[in-house]
């Protein structure tokens, strides 16, 4: 009876089974560790001859210098380590790497976002527009990115645009898809007889635009600018991994690879989960805010 | 132009349709949606148009809205063509659904029409207070479209309609939506409306006992190919009410429109 209650009030509510999940997700974690690291240990037992209980093999698995995969808590020390522990202007602290990660996204984002929106605009007003930019459009994005990535930065070194513009236009590259799909369906979205209604006030075009389609497109747009602002963190590490560049999370990860330093790159790809993950949900706020704004049903 | 306006001053008619043919192009063969319609509506009218579904009763409402361009024929709205007509917001359009915007609340949607033709924020202001308490939703103002109920919206859609003082009400199926008691007390509302107003109405329905309860003149109509086949005149008072329902002059009418209905349906087919 007890034992019941208890597992009702954890599966009930958002915390209990969140903190399952996790749990789960943890100790699966601790197990693929041990699993994944054994092979090598087992062949460093044998060569030296050295007996070996499961315990020892767990525990040393959780505790290797440069493990397959590393254990959560090796994660954690090293989150600590370059996030709190060091100076945030360190080459060694990932708040620094994040700043210059976030900061090419962010410009990425805006420019997507906003090249998104005309090009949409474009396709919805001009009927040629719509049949020729399209097909291009969607040709954009079959090119793999860290096929073009490389190139983008290159390129634009030679013409001496170094720095934060080649990788912020690597995140546009990315961004501006799912706008441009998200607002030509918005912008379309009215009903006949709403366009109808128009018409009946002789409403010009742009009246049309700004009382009715920007409007109704709204919602589209910010289901759109979600996946863009999750898109824009992609673009920015990736862009930041052909340049050997110095700053930001894609130079961490490179720089963890280079050196077997698997604790290093799995601390670097969590913080970018984590400012991914918060930039998706402050646009889910402004989403809401817009709503609300509107007097729409959420 | 000329010869139109002498005959409105003639005859005081708002709108003139003469041998009007509208046919829609489709791929696999063209449609007679409007067939030779010959029709006069006069300053003041409660038109009904009614016929069964397909008959082109909402295409011929579209056709005097400038919504629809008709294949031959001539058709003249106030004087002007339908366009012009159109670009001086002569007519509201009241649709099948309430057609309001979901992101304005009840006042900013009749201010809409206002907005788009410059009316100053005071005016907008004191014209949606009139029409609202005008179609009896004083207080609603701020509401938003989804906190109302179907005949409310539907309301204030007309609100909207007559927001800006257009000299027509072109009203499509209006009430097909809702349910008998909700669309009976809308009908005598709208009833009441049209004496204060004295606007203009022309009423698609297919709804017998509502063209002949609010009409002073029936146009009945057939189907394929759309065409006029009965004119029908009625003379109950003004301010009549739900009563009249009963009387012999209104099942009289009645019985004629569902004659005329029956000839269309037997030409027809």
């Amino acid at each position: 009876m007890e034992a019941s209650r208890v597992l009702n009030s954890l599966i009930s509510g958002t915390v209990g089974p969140v903190m399952i999940l996790v749990t789960i997700i943890i100790m699966i974690w601790y197990a693929g560790a041990v699993y994944l690291n054994s092979s090598f240990l087992i062949d460093r037992y044998e060569k030296n001859n050295i007996e070996w209980t499961f315990s020892q093999l767990a525990s040393d698995s959780w505790s290797m210098e440069r493990p397959v995969l590393p254990s959560p808590h090796q994660i954690a020390k090293e989150l600590k380590k370059t996030i709190w522990d060091k100076k945030i202007t360190s080459p060694r602290s990932l708040v620094f790497h994040s700043r210059v990660t976030l900061s090419s996204a962010m410009v990425g984002f805006v420019m997507g976002a906003f090249l998104g929106i005309v090009l949409s605009i474009g396709i919805v007003y001009v009927s040629a527009l719509d049949r020729t930019l399209m097909p291009w459009i969607i040709a954009s994005q079959t090119i793999p990115i860290l096929a073009i990535a490389p190139m983008i930065v290159v390129v634009l070194g030679s013409m001496g645009v170094i720095g934060l513009i080649p990788k912020a236009i690597i995140s546009t590259y990315l961004c501006f898809f799912p706008v441009v799909v998200g607002m030509v369906k918005g912008l379309r979205s009215p009903n006949i007889i709403l366009v109808d209604l128009m018409r009946s006030y002789s409403g010009s075009k742009a009246q049309v635009f700004w009382k009715l389609r920007l409007p109704a497109s709204l919602p589209y747009l910010f289901a759109s600018l979600k996946v863009a602002i999750a898109l824009s963190v992609v673009g920015a590490i990736v862009a930041e991994l052909p340049a050997g560049a110095q700053g930001g999370l894609g130079a961490r990860l490179l720089s963890g690879s280079y050196y077997g330093q698997t604790s290093l790159i799995w601390a670097a790809l969590i913080t970018a989960s984590v400012i991914s993950a918060t930039l998706v949900t402050i646009v889910g706020r402004m989403e809401r805010f817009v709503n609300n704004r509107m007097g729409l049903q959420i | 132009m000329n010869d139109s306006s002498s005959i409105k001053s003639a005859d005081s008619s708002i709108i003139d349709i003469s041998n009007l043919c509208l046919t829609f192009e489709t791929q696999t063969e063209p449609v007679h949606a409007l067939s030779d319609i010959n029709m006069k509506v006069n300053s003041g009218d409660f038109v009904s148009l009614i016929g069964p579904s397909g008959c082109g009763k909402t295409t011929l409402l579209r056709v005097i809205a400038d919504l629809e361009k008709p294949t031959s024929g001539t058709i003249s709205v106030e004087g002007k063509s339908p366009n012009q007509a159109r670009l001086d917001r002569s007519y509201g359009y009241v649709f099948q659904t309430p057609a309001l915007l979901p992101w304005r609340n009840i006042e900013a949607n009749i201010h809409l029409p206002l907005e788009m033709s410059g009316y100053s924020k005071d005016e907008q202001k004191s014209l949606s207070n009139q029409y609202l308490s005008l179609v009896g939703l004083s207080g609603f103002e701020k509401k938003y479209p989804w906190q109302l109920s179907g005949g409310m919206q539907q309301r204030v859609s007309i609100a909207r309609a007559l927001s800006f003082d257009p000299d027509m009400l072109l009203m499509d199926e209006p009430f097909g939506a809702l349910d008998e008691i909700t669309r009976d007390r809308l009908n005598e509302e709208l009833l009441r409306l049209w004496e204060q107003t004295q606007k203009t109405v022309v009423f698609v329905t297919h709804s017998i006992p509502e063209a002949v309860f609010l009409s002073n003149k029936i146009i009945v109509m057939s189907a394929r190919p759309g065409k006029i086949i009965d004119v029908i005149e009625t003379n109950f008072p003004k301010d009549r009410t739900f009563d009249i329902r009963e009387s012999p002059e209104f099942l009289e009418v009645s019985q004629l429109v569902r004659e005329g209905l029956k000839e269309g349906h037997s030409d027809g087919s």
